[in-house]
């Protein structure tokens, strides 16, 4: 692999891991505040605060951390994207904290306020609505470049059915997955009331997610025929995530097994984010701006891909100790040990 | 009608989210080293004061850190979104550093989530202290890290500029660069001191209000003992400051200074007026001092302003900010210096005052940080990079920011004032020795 293959697929694997993440978080908030304001119910409150107190800043690290690879190793687009984006990511920006914020006044200060639920719960649809919305930008034709000048097309973006198609998918797949997370956390807690409540919440938005996949596919091919015709060349890839997602569905059925179902679901969307990716290639911004010609230097490169080797090697152990004391200690889970 | 300019926006809007997260920054900083060092205390001591208190800082500590994260994360976006044609060359020439720094980000954030949340789940109390180890190297990783970056803004190394082309980069060139050295270290040791002063303050102002529990005793010794050292560190990292400046920045220094024409034995200024003549009006002079802090001797010549093209230099008022962070420093050196004789001597006379001086100096603090920063950042102007790129040709050339700048403004103001009432929400009305009657 080039370095510059390297350097992308290093960053749209980090990409996938926050996508995974925080999906768990904002959907999770969405339950938080859907189950505490219409069913009166509790206790799906308190797994989910179990799970996310000690994750969260994690979570938004793989954020951070796509962004300044993203600088790193390819500086110019920070010149495209900073310049197009500037209100969308703005936005962006202000939702993640107030998320963020208000999460942690809540959690760690104790103040559990109608309205902190709510914002926490709002934002937590609103801010994969917004992050979505570049992955739509991304895709060309809603930016136009005049020498310095990088304008992003408002009215075209708003008005497109593309850009709304891949905001409910965006929001279907957060509802999704978390649902089918939280109902394996809460099988580990022995709540099999919540289990049974998150496994129907997340049952509710599985069609919606693969029918919003297969909508944003098809209308892909007046839009940028050029990816469309690469998506379809490895049509096997996504296949093969439609085939994840039967299964998974069947074993959510049956109630037993949350574990591998939601396994199974990481799996469908790594699939199918990853052959979206591939098929995207070489473009960062199509048309204008690929890999090859936004690239760092080759000493940059060198010494940025040297430094994640050592990043990962420290990484990888404590987000293991992590999962360990937190994601399967049962003890944990169940709160006996820690009050 | 103002005319839209995005560069003024941009610098207003860099300059408002930075100094915000600053503060919490630096609070995140030092804060771990603080815990550590009551956790460490209590653990040796079997003292339950102390390990409590590693207990409530942390508390409140992990409500500081989220909003550190959330305005780290704005201003990581912003510097993209602002200064897109910055990005451009910094990405080729710094971002080894910032890339880095999410490595540090990733090491605090996973240890301080093991730490938090898992009192009493050892057999060891040794084990559970270990975890806070990578917290502090964490933090005072990402600060150095950033803090590199800041250094190459101020003297851009490590690669060559061949027609607007950039070539032959040397990434550890570029990060170690002659102003790293000082940099760093002024930075990490006045958080550490900052810290030590904002607990400080809290413990000042339970006593003051009449509190009598020895928990807020020890916690004021503590914070004290190691204020003083930071303290002086900061002043002596200061005084190399100014002689990095000296060599390498000379007309910021001299800015800072209103030191107009090139001589040796130059006098310090202190306070004062600037006339539209260009005298200086009402100051102290200090004889020699000028010379002392830029090269050690008092015959050292020290630069002066008019030897500087007018359109480089930065806008004077920058002399204030100077001296509020001198003096601040030489004030916290004095009142723990003096607290700590006073502890010793058994001087009961003076103990009103001083408990006063130290809840002062924790609000004093923040400012010194503050007006150290704005004092280097707008006294490297008219450059972004210096001598390189000037930061109006950094500056996006977007629509909106002017509307940007008002929308984060009201952000900030909203999470500052939630922030302190959670704060003050957590600790109010707390009785120690209750606590600590409940939890044995
Ligand atoms: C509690 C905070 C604090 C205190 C008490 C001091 N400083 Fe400071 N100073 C900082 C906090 C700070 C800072 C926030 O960390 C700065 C801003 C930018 C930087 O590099 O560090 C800084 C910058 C800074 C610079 C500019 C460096 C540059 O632009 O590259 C100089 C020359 C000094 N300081 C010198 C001093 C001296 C002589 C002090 C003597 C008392 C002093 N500082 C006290
Ligand atoms: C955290 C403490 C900091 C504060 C309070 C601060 C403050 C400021 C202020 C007030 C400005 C506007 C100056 C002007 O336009 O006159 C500014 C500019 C800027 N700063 Fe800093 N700064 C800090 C640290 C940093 C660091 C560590 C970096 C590097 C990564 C940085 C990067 C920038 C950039 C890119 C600009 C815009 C260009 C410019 O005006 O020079 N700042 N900062
Ligand atoms: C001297 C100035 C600065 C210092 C000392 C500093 C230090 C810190 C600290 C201690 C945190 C809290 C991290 C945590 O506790 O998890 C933080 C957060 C953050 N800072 Fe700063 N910072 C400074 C300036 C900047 C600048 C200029 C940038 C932009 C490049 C930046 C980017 C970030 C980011 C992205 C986060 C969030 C990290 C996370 O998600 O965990 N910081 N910073």
């Amino acid at each position: 692999m080039s370095f510059e293959q390297t350097g992308i697929t290093f960053l749209w694997v980090f990409l996938y891991v926050y996508i995974i993440a925080a999906s768990i978080d904002f959907g999770a908030g969405f339950f938080s505040y859907y189950t505490k304001r219409y069913q009166s119910d509790h206790t799906i409150h308190k797994i989910i605060q179990r799970y996310l107190s000690p994750v969260w800043e994690i979570t938004n690290v793989f954020l951070v951390f796509f962004i300044v690879g993203l600088v790193s190793f390819f500086p110019e687009a920070a010149f495209y994207y900073g310049t197009a984006l500037l209100v969308p990511g703005s936005i962006a920006i202000i939702l993640l904290a107030i998320r963020g914020s208000y999460y942690a006044f809540a959690a760690y200060g104790g103040r559990e306020s109608k309205f902190y639920t709510f914002l926490y719960g709002a934002t937590g649809l609103l801010i994969p609505a917004s992050l979505s919305t570049v992955l739509t930008i991304a895709l060309g034709g809603f930016i136009t470049v005049e020498g310095e000048l990088v304008v992003l097309n408002y009215v075209k973006l708003f008005t497109s059915p593309l850009a709304w198609s891949i905001v409910l998918l965006a929001i279907f797949s957060v509802l999704f997955i978390s649902g089918s997370f939280l109902a394996y956390y809460a099988v580990r807690a022995e709540d099999s009331d919540s289990a049974s409540i998150l496994r129907r919440y997340a049952l509710r938005s599985a069609l919606p997610t693969i029918a919003m996949g297969v909508i944003v596919f098809l209308l892909l091919r007046d839009h940028n025929p050029e990816h469309y015709s690469k998506l379809v060349d490895i049509w096997w890839v996504f296949a093969l995530s439609v085939l994840l997602f039967i299964a998974a569905l069947a074993l959510m059925m049956t109630g037993r097994n949350d574990g591998t179902a939601f396994l199974l679901i990481s799996l469908q969307f790594a699939t199918a984010f990853f052959g979206y990716g591939a098929a995207h290639l070489p473009y960062l911004l199509y048309p204008y701006l690929s890999i090859y010609d936004g690239f760092t230097n080759e000493t940059m490169a060198f010494a940025l891909i040297s430094v994640f080797a050592a990043g990962l090697a420290m990484l990888i152990p404590s987000l293991y100790l992590v999962l360990k004391l937190f994601l399967f200690d049962a003890d944990y889970i169940r709160a006996l040990k820690n009050r | 009608m103002v005319e839209y300019d995005p560069v003024l926006y941009s610098r207003l809007l860099t300059g408002l989210t930075l100094g915000f997260h600053v503060i919490f920054a630096t609070l995140g900083v030092g804060i771990p080293l603080m815990i550590a060092l009551a956790h460490w205390l209590g653990i040796r001591r079997n003292d339950d004061h102390y390990i409590l208190m590693a207990r409530r800082w942390a508390k409140g500590f992990i409500v500081i850190v989220a909003v550190g994260v959330v305005t780290g994360t704005a201003i990581a976006l912003q510097l993209s979104l602002l200064w897109p044609n910055f990005m451009r060359v910094a990405g080729h020439t710094i971002g080894l550093p910032m890339f880095m720094e999410v490595f540090a980000f990733f090491f605090e954030a996973i240890f301080l989530g093991l730490y938090l949340y898992t009192w009493d789940r050892f057999k060891s109390r040794y084990t559970h202290f270990l975890l806070l180890i990578p917290v502090v190297i964490g933090s005072t990783a990402s600060a150095f890290f950033i803090s590199t970056v800041n250094a190459f803004m101020n003297a851009p190394y490590g690669f060559s500029m061949v027609e607007g082309v950039l070539t032959d980069v040397n990434p550890l060139a570029a990060m170690f660069n002659p102003a790293t050295a000082t940099k760093i270290s002024h930075v990490i040791i006045s958080s550490y001191l900052t810290s030590a002063f904002v607990l400080a303050a809290i413990a000042a102002f339970h006593l003051l209000k009449g509190r009598t529990s020895v928990y807020h005793k020890k916690a004021l010794h503590l914070t004290m003992t190691a204020g003083v050292i930071f303290a002086i560190g900061t002043i002596l990292i200061g005084d190399f400051s100014g002689k990095y400046l000296h060599y390498y920045q000379p007309e910021k220094l001299a800015a800072a200074e209103w030191h107009f024409e090139t001589e040796s034995e130059a006098p310090l200024i202190v306070g004062g007026i600037l006339n539209s003549d260009g005298e200086v009006k009402y100051a102290i002079e200090i004889p020699y001092a000028l010379s002392i802090l830029a090269g050690g001797t008092i015959d050292t010549e020290v630069k002066g302003l008019n030897e500087f093209p007018t359109e480089n230099l930065p806008p004077l008022w920058i002399h204030y900010l100077f001296d509020g962070m001198v003096f601040i420093g030489m004030f916290l050196a004095a009142v723990s210096l003096l607290y700590l004789l006073a502890q010793r001597m058994k001087w009961t006379a003076f103990k009103k005052p001083l408990l006063m001086a130290i809840l002062a100096g924790g609000p004093l603090a923040l400012l010194a940080v503050e007006s150290g920063w704005i004092f280097s950042e707008v006294g490297r102007q008219p450059w972004i990079i210096y001598g390189v790129m000037t930061t109006e040709e950094a500056a996006t050339v977007s629509q909106h920011v002017d509307l940007m700048l008002v929308l984060f403004l009201i952000l900030y103001i909203v999470l500052g004032f939630t922030c302190i009432r959670v704060l003050r929400g957590m600790f109010q009305h707390d009785d120690i020795e209750q606590i600590l009657k409940q939890r044995k």
